[in-house]
């Protein structure tokens, strides 16, 4: 694990040697005040608890992660240094850990650099403030899912706007899973069981019930899984075409 | 001597293309093996296996006593390698990128800095340690590659191509570092320019169409030349003598061919080749002495290493 906490820092360096880093947070700061404010009707509410700024965070999510999961692979594909990295001492799962937590962390930071949020809440009312962390948790959760499934689809191509547009479309489909415009299709011809299955994998669903603050362990090992789920996928990948 | 790298029939179909096709061989201790072949000979495919980077179809790779498919990490620890083209990090510095490679290859706190400063002194990256590597030149870039590559003193050395697009000064600069490790290490390098087996190879391999055709030190290809043992006269003489010397040199005993070069006046050369590539030389410069011949030049072929791989590749 010495291999995945090197390469976990070279790669979360390497976000902040670019403007990729403050490009992200600006945007996502931005984009998650607006959200709350104006969509999000924050202060016509009345009621002191951030409800407004962790609902938006799945369709935020569902734009901003892609772009960060986008290079994981498929930039160390388009510039070769997957050959020296797989060359070197390390193992798949090492590497394919090490990248995945540094955006992860880096999701951390840019979801905790929204802390004025809190502060301002915290000003204006009494919120719960144990509800509020567990929004934050459910949110970071659900970031970590997103990115797992980037990082998948990102070992799959060397071309960054493909893995884009996939991870997009696939995390709209975990979004979306819970809703009728997907279970309809479903519907007509699979077992009932199936499409309780492909509900339950809503990404809103397990998000939703976090956010209130009711942190389940049952949603906690849905989110995990997932992780693990992808991520296994995304070492399996790399592992196959490596050299493709 | 010690084998370090020891490839068995190793094989390595793409679908239905075959890349590389039943390649053996062994390297040892102190020898800089060069690999040679045209292009999309199966050069790459070749390291890249053997580096573990590309998984074979058939056939075993053993670094070191360590096979790369069962003890992967083991393999890799003595290896150094630098892929085709030096791909860095290019968001980084060279002083980011080499320390981000020693912590990798486990090397720490005072031993790391001793051996980075060492490695940086050696390939004279100092001028650019705090530069990101994506503004560097070609020069500078290949010289951080080749720092990756020999940093953790590694007994098995891979260089795909690690001269190419480079200057002559530059070739020149890699060529003498390549030299200077060769007694320590095992290096394996492919190239497809020639004067480079030539100036740093103590052993030639050549692939064609993914296959092994030829392997012996570099001045053993040469003498499969036709040109091998070949001499050049050129005399000074009216040019109506011209059919009588070219009659005396064919009666020649070892004289199998004369091709005419130049016939001026005053000044005529020929090319002699011998028979079964035997030495002629001494043969023709007695003879041109009995015969009082004004020979200006007089030189001998060790054969031409270009001719031979154009040979060798056509062929199969």
């Amino acid at each position: 694990m010495r291999s995945t906490w090197i390469i976990f820092k070279r790669e979360l360096a390497s976000y902040f040697a670019t403007p990729i880093a403050y490009v992200f947070i600006v945007i996502f700061l931005f984009l998650s005040g607006i959200f709350t404010f104006y969509l999000g009707n924050f202060f016509s509410r009345g009621q002191a608890d951030l409800l407004p700024f962790f609902n938006f965070h799945p369709w935020l999510y569902l734009f901003l992660i892609p772009a960060l999961a986008m290079r994981l692979w498929a930039e160390e594909r388009k510039s070769g240094t997957i050959e020296l990295l797989m060359t070197l001492p390390v193992t798949v799962t090492e590497a394919v850990l090490g990248k995945f937590l540094a955006t992860w962390a880096f999701t951390a930071i840019a979801l905790g650099l929204t802390f004025p949020m809190w502060i301002t809440v915290n000003y204006l009312g009494n919120p719960d403030n144990f509800v509020i962390l567990a929004g934050y948790i459910g949110s970071l959760l659900m970031a970590g899912a997103f990115l797992s499934i980037g990082s998948c689809i990102s070992a799959l191509t060397k071309n960054q706007v493909i893995a884009f547009v996939i991870t997009v479309v696939v995390c709209l489909a975990f979004i979306l899973s819970g809703f009728p415009l997907v279970l309809d299709f479903f519907k007509g011809w699979a077992p009932q069981l199936i499409v309780n299955t492909i509900s339950s994998f809503s990404f809103l669903t397990h998000f939703n019930a976090i956010s209130k603050g009711v942190i389940d362990l049952r949603d906690l090992i849905y989110f995990f899984s997932l992780m693990a789920f992808w991520l296994f996928a995304t070492a399996i990948l790399i592992e196959m075409k490596k050299a493709d | 001597m010690e084998t370090m790298v020891e490839i068995q029939n190793l094989c390595k179909h793409f679908g239905s293309l075959v890349a590389v096709d039943n390649i053996s061989f062994q390297v040892t201790q102190g020898e800089i093996l060069g690999f040679l072949g045209p292009n999309g000979a199966g050069k790459s495919t070749t390291m890249k296996m053997i580096t573990g980077f590309l998984t074979p179809t058939s056939g075993t790779v053993k670094v070191a006593g360590h096979d790369i498919l069962q003890s992967p990490l083991s393999a890799k620890r003595r290896i150094g390698y630098l892929p085709e083209g030096a791909p860095t990090y290019p968001d980084m510095t060279s002083a980011q990128f080499l320390d981000f490679i020693a912590q990798i290859r486990g090397l720490q706190g005072l031993n790391k800095r001793k051996r980075l400063d060492e490695i940086i002194q050696r390939v004279n990256l100092e001028s650019v340690l705090d530069q990101p590597i994506d503004t560097l030149s070609k020069g500078f870039k290949r010289r951080v590659g080749l720092a990756q590559a020999i940093l953790h003193d590694p007994e098995v050395l891979i260089l795909d191509e690690p001269t190419d697009g480079l200057d002559p000064n530059q070739k020149h600069e890699v060529r003498t570092l390549i030299s200077d490790m060769a007694k320590e290490k095992v290096i394996i390098l492919s190239t497809h320019i020639l004067e480079e087996v030539h100036a740093v190879c103590s052993r030639a391999i050549i692939i064609a169409n993914g296959r092994l055709v030829a392997d012996g030190t570099p001045s053993e290809l040469e003498s499969r030349s036709l040109y091998y043992n070949a001499v050049t006269i050129s005399l000074r003489a009216p040019q109506q003598q011209a059919p009588e010397i070219r009659k005396q040199l064919l009666n020649l005993p070892q004289v199998a061919k004369l091709e005419t070069l130049e016939e001026s006046p005053s000044l005529l050369t020929y090319q002699l080749f011998p028979k079964n590539k035997s030495p002629i030389i001494a043969e023709i410069s007695q003879h041109a002495r009995e015969r009082n011949w004004k020979v200006e030049e007089l030189h001998l072929d060790t054969g031409h290493l270009d001719e031979v791989f154009r040979t060798i590749t056509t062929a199969h």
